[in-house]
């Protein structure tokens, strides 16, 4: 494996990172959108704070993390990527502003009139942000983007781009379920966290039925990308969809703290096969990683900064983690 | 004619998104080392007020960490979306402290996180000392992103050979000329901001009639750390600027009015240039060149030396410097009469009209903030990196700027509202002796009690 290869690898620990923290922050914010009104949905809506207030500046770090080992590690590339996909990137930052502003307004907002609208700001912006994001994946996966002169439009409104958009906020809706559902049962709120399972379950089966659906799709408008998935990353895919059988499997048996290892497990594969499938392309079909790769001497760097991040902030989050969730009813 | 209105609307919609987050900024590296003091008073002497206000003011450090948080995101965005030349030619020579300030950050979201949840759940002291790594880290990514900026004004640690970027030396790009000089400076400002609004807020509490303990001692520590920071801002100020002589003659010809390059130079106050000659300044014999170069007979540049196209606009950088410098000083000189006062025991509390200039002395700060940034950014143009890329090499060529420029000016100003409201709102809620937030925001019956 080459500095370049492992770099790209140390870039993609954060893209996994996201894809699971980010998405469950995301998809808690989908459920809150129909937990109902405001009297019907408070609990979820409390439980929802209490399971990501403390931690969701610290999941979206890791898109900053991404960003930065992307202009750092691969310049060249990251200015296609930000260029092409201007538009969608302009919408997603703007989600990601009013998502985390109207989170933290409402609870401390002046009446429920205004809770109401800050947590509906909060709540759409949960839909449109993993939406967006997923639809600059799919441009990515089918090599749509050159390296100067990319298309505004059509490199993220193709059908891999939709299939990206739609799985994104499926698999978040998913991701956070069983996570509100494990929170909840531990919490106490028995009655809850079966509210949660369900729609778990349900968003869950959806999320493989589309995933399947896919397949053709992606075949065809993704060519390169679907062979090698099909081909060196099966065995991610394959992993995916046997945790997600078993996460469902577990939804069933109400086991709602061994579901989400099963999702957090479907999720997280999924996910490292785009990685071992996008390799060793920075853009499929017009640039390796190799060539859009910055200095040496700073690819050498981002490995000591991440280093020196395994030993400092990987263990501050654990503890972060570990105060949040050993927590019962409080 | 096109490409320089699509460089004016990237310039507005960075300027705008700096000048917004940069505020939040501010409360993210000063605010909990105030909150820290606080806390630990209340924790050493077991005082309850104390106590109180710290916790309170945690409150609202975790809605402007957020804003502050989600704003921050947004400029990483922007440097590819509006820089795409910029980023593609030298992402990979200023990489490395952006990286580093990307762990800053990680550190201070996990360690206020837990600050945060720990009230009432960790060991009162352990609860304090989560604090700590959130000054350190604050201080340490304010160090590293001024580095970038630093770097922008005092590029270092590549070599140009034919147009391509070799040679690269990210230790050398991170240690520039600028780095030191600058990112003291942007740290007092910091908690010179902090310092001074905070305070302002209890002013107005003050004068209202609630001269109670609670309100003084708020006051009192917010002036402190103020004070202190207001007091050293000149000195590292002067220093900041001493290297700009030879690094950039074309900012300090702006910032000092000066058409020809001179030796004895005098100080002009105030004025503009306008058709080629200073008109309306008040010239102070012998002080430009003594604050520009530590001696009388030092030579301040001129914009006899510099191209024309290299000029950036005087006037703008001129007034913003010497607003700066002017709301500065009068900061700095008020702090050293309040500690001075309150020595004597006799309290600038009690007087109506310090308390009406500390309310204010909060926005003074500040205006004095964004009028620095100001001077070290349209003191730089036409250069996105100084001497080696102009901002027009540098900008995006998708004429969609203008409506993300329109997007984010309309949010940002909700924004702005918003926090002020809700911020507002907390107070109120404080006032009436309520909790701070709705036990559940979204259920009525909790509202209708």
């Amino acid at each position: 494996m080459s500095l370049i290869d492992f770099v790209a690898g140390l870039m993609f620990v954060g893209v996994v990172a996201y894809g699971i923290f980010g998405g469950a922050d995301y998809g808690s914010g989908m459920w809150d959108l129909f937990a109902g009104n405001a009297e019907h949905g408070a609990e979820l809506r409390t439980q929802v704070d209490s399971s990501i207030g403390p931690v969701w500046e610290a999941n979206h770090v890791w898109l900053v993390y991404i960003l930065v080992f992307m202009w750092s590690a691969f310049p060249t590339g990251f200015a296609a990527v930000l260029q092409t996909f201007w538009i969608p990137w302009m919408i997603v930052g703007l989600g990601i502003i009013l998502r985390g502003s109207g989170f933290a307004f409402r609870k401390f907002s002046e009446s429920l009139d205004s809770a109401r609208m800050y947590g509906a700001v909060f709540a759409l912006s949960s839909f449109i942000t993993p939406f967006f994001l997923g639809m600059i994946v799919g441009g990515i996966v089918n090599g749509r983007v050159p390296l100067t002169n990319g298309d505004l439009w059509t490199s993220w409104t193709g059908p891999a781009s939709w299939v990206g958009g739609i799985l994104a906020v499926l698999t978040s809706a998913f991701l956070a379920a069983t996570f509100l559902a494990a929170d909840a049962h531990r919490a106490g709120k028995f009655s809850l966290a079966e509210y949660c399972g369900r729609r778990a379950l349900v968003s869950g089966v959806i999320t493989g039925v589309v995933a399947l659906v896919a397949v053709p799709l992606l075949k065809n408008d993704a060519p390169v990308f679907t062979d090698r998935l099909q081909g060196r990353a099966f065995v991610f895919a394959l992993g995916s969809a046997i945790s997600g059988g078993f996460a469902i499997f577990m939804l069933m048996k109400q086991k709602w703290a061994i579901a989400r290892l099963g999702a957090v497990a479907a999720v997280g594969s999924v996910l490292i096969g785009w990685g071992v499938a996008q390799w060793p392309d920075f853009l499929i079909e017009s640039a390796t990683l190799e060539q859009v790769a910055g200095a040496r001497v700073t690819l050498v760097g981002l490995v000591i900064v991440f280093a020196v991040a395994a030993v400092t902030a990987v263990p501050a989050l654990a503890w972060l983690y570990y105060l949040v969730t050993r927590r019962t009813a409080d | 004619m096109f490409a320089l209105d699509q460089l004016i609307a990237a310039r507005d919609q960075m300027a705008l998104s700096l000048g917004f987050h940069i505020i939040l900024s501010c409360f993210g590296v000063g605010f909990p080392a105030l909150i820290y003091l606080m806390h630990r008073r209340g924790i050493r002497r077991n005082d309850e007020v104390a106590l109180m206000l710290a916790r309170r003011w945690s409150k609202v450090a975790a809605v402007l960490f957020a804003v502050g948080a989600v704003s921050g995101t947004i400029m990483s965005f922007e440097m590819g979306l509006l820089w795409p030349g910029l980023m593609s030619t030298y992402g990979d020579v200023i990489g490395l402290p952006f990286a580093m300030e990307g762990i800053a950050f990680f550190l201070e979201a996990i360690f206020l996180g837990i600050y945060l949840y720990g009230w009432d759940r960790l060991p009162p002291k352990v609860h304090l000392a989560t604090l700590i790594p959130i000054i350190v880290s604050g201080a340490f990514g304010t160090f590293c992103i001024i580095a970038v900026n630093g770097w922008m004004n005092a590029p270092s640690g590549f070599t140009m050979v034919n147009g391509v970027v070799t040679d690269i030396d990210p230790l050398a790009a991170l240690f520039n000329d600028a780095v030191w000089g600058q990112s003291v400076h942007m740290f007092l400002g910091a908690y010179m901001v902090v310092g001074f609004l905070v305070a302002g807020v209890y002013a107005v509490g003050i004068r209202k009639g609630n001269n109670d303990e609670h309100h003084r001692l708020g006051l009192r520590y917010a002036l402190a750390l103020a004070a202190v920071a207001a007091v050293m801002q000149p000195f590292v100020g002067h220093v900041a600027g001493m290297r700009l002589a030879e690094n950039q003659p074309s900012k300090v010809a702006a910032m000092e009015l000066a058409l020809k390059t001179e030796t004895r130079a005098p100080l002009r106050i105030g004025g503009a240039i306008i058709d080629g000659e200073v008109r309306g300044a008040i010239e102070i014999p012998l002080l430009g060149s003594l604050l520009s170069t530590n001696s009388v007979n030092g030579s301040v540049p001129g914009f006899d030396a510099i191209p024309d196209n290299e000029e950036p606009p005087s006037n703008i950088v001129h007034w913003s410097f010497q607003i700066m410098i002017g709301l500065g000083s009068l900061l700095a000189l008020f702090s050293v009469l309040f500690w001075w006062r309150e020595r004597r025991k006799k309290s600038l509390m009690d007087s109506r009209v310090a308390m009406h200039f500390v309310t204010w002395s909060g926005i003074m700060a500040v205006i004095a903030l964004e009028a620095g940034w100001v001077v070290t950014e349209v003191g730089r143009q036409p250069w996105i990196v100084n001497g080696y890329m102009t901002v027009g090499e540098a900008v995006t060529q998708n004429s969609a700027v203008w409506v993300s420029l329109a997007v984010i000016a309309v949010v940002y100003l909700a924004l702005g509202i918003a926090v002020f409201a809700v911020l507002r709102s907390m107070s109120k809620r404080w006032k009436a002796g309520e909790s701070d937030s709705l036990p559940s925001p979204y259920s009525p019956s909790v509202l209708s009690r």
